[in-house]
């Protein structure tokens, strides 16, 4: 088994990329996957909050890169799933405390033994990002449709680009159908056009997301938001299965699912 | 621009998310090739220069643009030639 690295990443702060990395992690392990998810946002760590595996950070990336710990002792096992595993951050180091080399040793050590290694990169396109591409088989960018968000989103896919790691595939989150049909927000075919890469999500803004991080449950986990329906349809689409993109009524839920695509798997 | 003009026209009013796309674009063309928009108004001074020094151009119909298509950014410049028929001797 050779495990697949997915690095998420936005260049924007704040538009879901550890939230992404969360859901699409679970959701993953869910399908029976061997995961392991890793925080690259070193100083700023967030991913083991949004997993609600806070308190059980013993030892973390920088701890594992420095040889101060065996990898093995720096993962923590979500109970809630069959294998799912987090590689926390350390939160009182800097991005400069891990180098790209060390990104490609630690993934080419874990892809015997995984399925999937998620890596969620920090905002920017310094080294945090540079550590979170450089071992990558593939990326996903996260983007919102707003005007800043995705001016981010194409610089960063342009760096991909330059760092051969491209095409990246996008992921729109934070969707809001209401505005879009009041023509007050780009819709995702708008956010499509002008980035010019493949389309592998959509997510509607989801109040249970703001829920899910308060109680360290990624939306996946929990059944019935729409939110953590298109993470879980991401996930399909991440192991080859072709999901047709979902509909959306003004209330942001699912009307039905059509049938047409974007993009194939 | 046209997207713009075709909402005036069908709605007379300007959808704020067609205004945000337009400024987009705009904006995306000139970060991919790190190129801000003062910078493209001296390019286009510098072409004209050059190409004055050879042809006899017609200024008012100048047409010097940046498009990308598909992430592929080009440079397109249209310089008018007048006639020999107009040009004084």
């Amino acid at each position: 088994m050779s495990g697949t690295v997915i690095t998420i990443t936005s260049g924007k702060g704040g538009v879901g990329k550890t939230t992404t990395t969360a859901n699409l992690s679970a959701a993953l392990a869910a399908q029976g996957k061997k995961v392991v998810a890793i925080d690259a946002d070193i100083g700023l760590r967030n991913l083991d909050v949004v997993m609600g595996l806070e308190n059980r950070i013993v030892y973390d990336l920088v701890n594992v890169v420095e040889g101060a710990c065996r990898i093995r002792q720096a993962m923590i096992r979500d109970k809630r799933l069959p294998e799912l595993y987090l590689i926390p951050a350390a939160q009182s180091r800097d991005k400069t405390a891990v180098s790209p080399e060390d990104m490609i040793v630690l993934a080419d050590a874990l892809r015997d033994e995984f399925d999937f290694i998620l890596i969620d990169s920090p905002a920017g396109i310094e080294q945090g990002f540079k550590n979170a591409v450089a071992p990558a088989d593939r990326v996903l960018v996260v983007t919102t449709p707003e005007v800043s968000a995705v001016r981010d989103a194409d610089r960063i896919i342009g760096l991909v680009e330059a760092e051969r790691k491209g095409p990246a595939d996008l992921i729109v989150n934070r969707l809001r159908m209401d505005m879009v049909k009041r023509g007050d927000m780009l819709c995702t075919e708008d956010v499509v056009d002008v980035l010019a890469i493949d389309l592998i999500g959509v997510v509607p803004d989801d109040e249970n997301i703001i829920i899910s991080t308060n109680q360290g449950r990624p939306a996946v986990i929990s059944n019935g938001s729409n939110a953590g329906k298109a993470f879980k349809d991401i996930a399909l689409r991440l192991t080859g299965n072709n999901v047709p993109f979902r509909n959306f009524d003004q209330n942001g839920s699912f009307i039905n699912r059509i049938s047409k695509f974007l993009n194939v798997w | 621009m046209n997207t713009i003009d075709r909402i005036i026209h069908r709605n007379h009013k300007v959808s704020s998310k067609d205004v945000a796309k337009d400024r987009l674009k705009v904006v995306l063309v000139h970060d991919r090739i790190n190129l801000s928009p003062g910078r493209l108004e001296e390019l286009k001074e510098d072409l004209l220069d050059v190409i004055s020094a050879y042809l006899e151009i017609d200024y008012d119909r100048i047409d010097v643009s940046l498009t990308d298509t598909n992430r592929q950014s080009s440079l397109t410049a249209q310089f008018p030639i007048i006639g020999v028929a107009y040009q004084q001797i």
